[in-house]
């Protein structure tokens, strides 16, 4: 079977200031080397899809830098590959795009070229591991027009910010409730859709000329009826960063977990990213580091515990970083002792300051001086 | 400055390095956590603005022509030059295998040819060390020399062990001495040199040509030039970090020179970054109950116990009450429970089961070649498994891809050995 992926990431999210400041939300930092579109994108490579068109809108370049010409995920080809679809002036066309339909639809063109006969929709900011195959094989046995990944969620979620489905027995979909007040199920949309590829044309000429720009709202919910909608049942571990600071913090601290480790790095094949060719981590003989993910290039002269530590920081002697999310080239200076905050990118946290957070998390944007 | 084509030497088996080079040639033995020996070479080359590079492979290459590929990681897959793997063929004799480093770069001056080479870096793929050739380049035009040879000052009472230059006021080498008994200086060659490539394909077709010779540059080639004052030779003095790790106690030295506070060889440079082929793996994991100082954890790395002073390669892991002591262990090994681990070298893929100590005991000569077992360390070769609860002392071998059922008995003492069974 021939798929195309599709993988929306130009989200803003207000949520995740100030780390958005700088990048779309699928382009943000997680577990010490990854940024979040690495799952969604790693998921279809090892699902065996070879040619994914990634559609971005909002600040781009970490995005643009991070995918390159998609050689870490072995999708720099000759025939597929990696499209970054961004958008653009062209005559009698609008340039940016309205919402997830619009975006589609202004690249009809990858569309209409190639041979693949559905495309797997997926979203950029989601954290979860699987292989698509068992969820393709469904939809064709069930004779779907489009398959919805689902998950039951548990209370750690708030369901009221999540599109919560209703199945009939057969696992049809009859019902979706975007962000409802008062959900009425605890069955979630996990925002990705497979389908027919000449289906999902048909949809889009048949809406966004219409001024009807949502792929779920205005494409999917009033096609209940008419359209065969299967829900398809993910069990693992399934989080979106985008949620806001105190999710993206919890998603961080979950690594930490070993059921949570093994399922999202070791099982449904590997993560692949940028790689940054840094030596190993350095933990002298005054480091003491507990229950913490360390990154390449680090080096570790003080005490860690319950943190995750991103490429080529620096805790120097004295230091004390608990509870704590340090992302790259961050240096936390002698006797500095931070704890439950997240510090950005490249920031200096200077000798002797202290920095504690509480529930209020405290966030340090890119290139912070403390 | 004239095209440079770099000719690196890795044919090497290293025999002085026992089983860990059973399976792999010695250039691609694994250091320092993540890289193989070659990749400093490779690294020094492409940080030195050299693109074109042949790689001289004899002994067991399969693992070293797999890590290189098209020389991706190092950006050498280009158009235009690269990375070549350059292994010995059946030419005009039956079997052409390099008798020499000389005969290895002599039966490969067509590379050279095509590759238009004006200079030819002739390099060792299994050297630490981080050089920037350009100074040696430089020194060679200035002095406009046919021939330069990167040397470094040692230790009087050590210079026994290198080639040794005599040089005259200019830098100019006036003799040479492999190994001497009594060395008249301390300039040690590095196994680095730079030719004019014509020069080079004049002594080395001459040097074919001599029945007598074995056809190696140190040997033969380099004499023969100042014996018969066949050209102007230079020595370059180089005076940062190099090694040439070829003994079991010198490579398990240089990888835990690596945890010092300031180690005299830089891993963390960002202007001269090393490059290596490896495998995508997460960060590193420390369990809360785990103790890690004084060393490296590479990616992938999961440690439950406790490591002091030690090298831990990629994708290790260490289980809860263990410890690891003044070691290097390689990618992808697998420590069990309670185990305690000193002074020991484990290479790639082993599992260790639980309770298991090595490195203990009193010291004791190798029972199974004293020449190459002399440091005292314990080794086990790759893809070996070591059963529960054995315990293993000092200067002991276990081969490579030992089986638990090759162990006889629970208890090895210092010096004794295991090899897999003969199938």
């Amino acid at each position: 079977m021939r798929v195309l992926g599709l993988i929306l990431a130009g989200g803003k999210s207000d949520r995740l200031w100030p780390l958005t400041k700088v990048r779309a939300s699928a382009a943000v930092p997680v577990f010490g080397k990854y940024r979040a579109i690495d799952f969604t994108l790693s998921n279809m490579v090892n699902s065996g899809i070879r040619k994914v068109g990634i559609l971005t809108q909002y600040n781009p370049r970490s995005l643009m830098d991070h995918l390159g010409a998609g050689k870490e995920w072995d999708l720099d080809r000759k025939s597929g590959g990696l499209f970054i679809l961004q958008p653009y002036v062209g005559p009698n066309r609008e340039v940016w795009y309205r919402g997830t339909a619009d975006a589609i639809f202004q690249n009809m063109t990858i569309l209409r070229r190639g041979e693949e006969d559905h495309v797997l929709i997926g979203s950029g900011d989601h954290i979860y591991k699987m292989i698509y195959k068992d969820m393709f094989n469904y939809h064709l046995k069930r004779g779907a027009d489009i398959t919805l990944l689902v998950k039951e969620l548990d209370e750690t979620y708030n369901l009221s910010e999540y599109g919560i489905v209703q199945l009939d027995q057969d696992m049809r979909v009859v019902e979706i409730e975007e962000k409802p007040a008062k959900p009425k199920g605890n069955i979630a949309f996990l925002g990705v859709y497979f389908l027919n590829k000449e289906l999902l044309k048909e949809l889009l000429y048949a809406t966004v000329p219409q001024g009807k720009y949502d792929l779920l709202l205005d494409v999917v919910i009033p096609n209940l009826d008419k359209l065969k909608v299967y829900a398809y049942r993910f069990d693992g571990y399934w989080r979106n960063v985008k949620k806001g600071i105190h999710e993206y913090y919890r998603i961080n601290m979950d690594i930490l977990k070993k059921e949570v480790r093994d399922e999202l790095f070791y099982r449904n094949g590997k993560v692949y990213t940028k790689l940054k060719d840094l030596p190993p981590p350095k933990f002298t003989s005054t480091a003491i580091v507990e229950n913490s993910l360390i990154a390449d290039g680090s080096v570790i002269a003080g005490t860690v515990r319950n943190s995750v530590v991103f490429r080529n920081v620096r805790i120097k002697v004295g230091a004390v970083v608990e509870n704590s999310i340090i992302m790259e080239n961050t240096v936390v200076e002698e006797g500095a002792v931070l704890r439950n905050v997240i510090i950005d990118k490249n920031c200096i946290v200077r000798e002797g300051r202290v920095v504690e957070g509480s529930g209020d998390l405290p966030v340090f944007e890119k290139r912070a001086v403390l | 400055m004239g095209n440079v084509v770099a000719m690196i030497l890795a044919g090497g088996q290293g025999t002085r390095l026992g089983v860990l080079t059973e399976r792999v040639a010695k250039p691609a033995v694994p250091f320092g956590g993540k890289y193989r020996l070659i990749d400093f070479t490779l690294s020094n080359c492409v940080n030195s603005g050299i693109y074109r590079v042949g790689v001289l492979t004899q002994y067991r290459p399969h693992v070293l022509a797999k890590h290189i590929g098209i020389g991706r990681p190092w950006d050498l897959d280009r158009k235009d030059g690269g990375v070549e793997i350059l292994p010995p063929y059946v030419g005009r004799n039956e079997s052409d295998w390099y008798k020499g480093t000389a005969n290895a770069v002599y039966q490969n001056l067509e590379f050279l040819e095509e590759n238009d080479a004006e200079l030819v870096l002739v390099l060792s793929g299994d050297h630490v060390y981080a050089m920037n050739y350009n100074d040696l380049i430089d020194y060679h035009l200035l002095k406009g020399a046919d021939g330069t040879i990167a040397c470094m000052e040692v230790p009087l009472e050590e210079a026994s062990r290198f080639g040794i230059m005599i040089t005259d006021v200019e830098g100019r080498i006036v003799d040479f001495e492999e190994k001497p008994p009594k060395p008249r200086s301390n300039l040690a060659s590095l196994g680095i040199y730079v030719f004019n490539y014509e020069f080079l394909k004049r002594v080395l077709i001459e040097d074919e040509n001599d029945p007598n010779s074995s056809h190696d540059f140190g040997k033969d080639v380099i004499p023969r030039i100042l014996r018969e004052n066949k050209g102007s030779l230079y020595a370059f003095r180089f005076d940062g970090y190099w090694r040439d790790v070829g003994t079991i106690r010198s490579y398990w030295e240089a990888n835990l020179e690596l945890v010092l506070p300031v180690p005299s060889f830089n891993l963390y440079d960002p202007n001269w970054r090393f490059f290596t082929h490896s495998e995508e793996m997460p960060p590193a994991y420390v369990a809360p109950e785990a103790k890690t100082s004084t060393s490296l954890v590479s990616e992938g790395a999961e440690v439950y116990g406790e490591v002091f002073n030690s090298v831990i390669f990629q994708g290790v892991r260490i289980g809860k009450g263990t410890v690891v002591k003044n070691s290097v262990i390689m990618t992808k090994t697998e420590i069990g429970e309670n185990c305690y681990l000193e002074n020991v070298i484990v290479a790639e893929n082993v599992k260790i089961g639980n309770n298991v100590k090595m490195g203990v005991g009193e010291d004791a000569e190798s029972k199974l070649d004293s020449k190459i077992y002399t440091g005292l360390l314990t080794v086990v070769g790759m893809n070996s498994t070591i059963p529960d609860g054995v315990v293993i002392g000092k200067n002991c071998v276990i081969g490579v891809g030992v089986k638990p059922e090759d162990f006889k008995t629970k208890k090895l003492e210092s010096g004794d050995f295991v090899l897999p069974r003969e199938e």
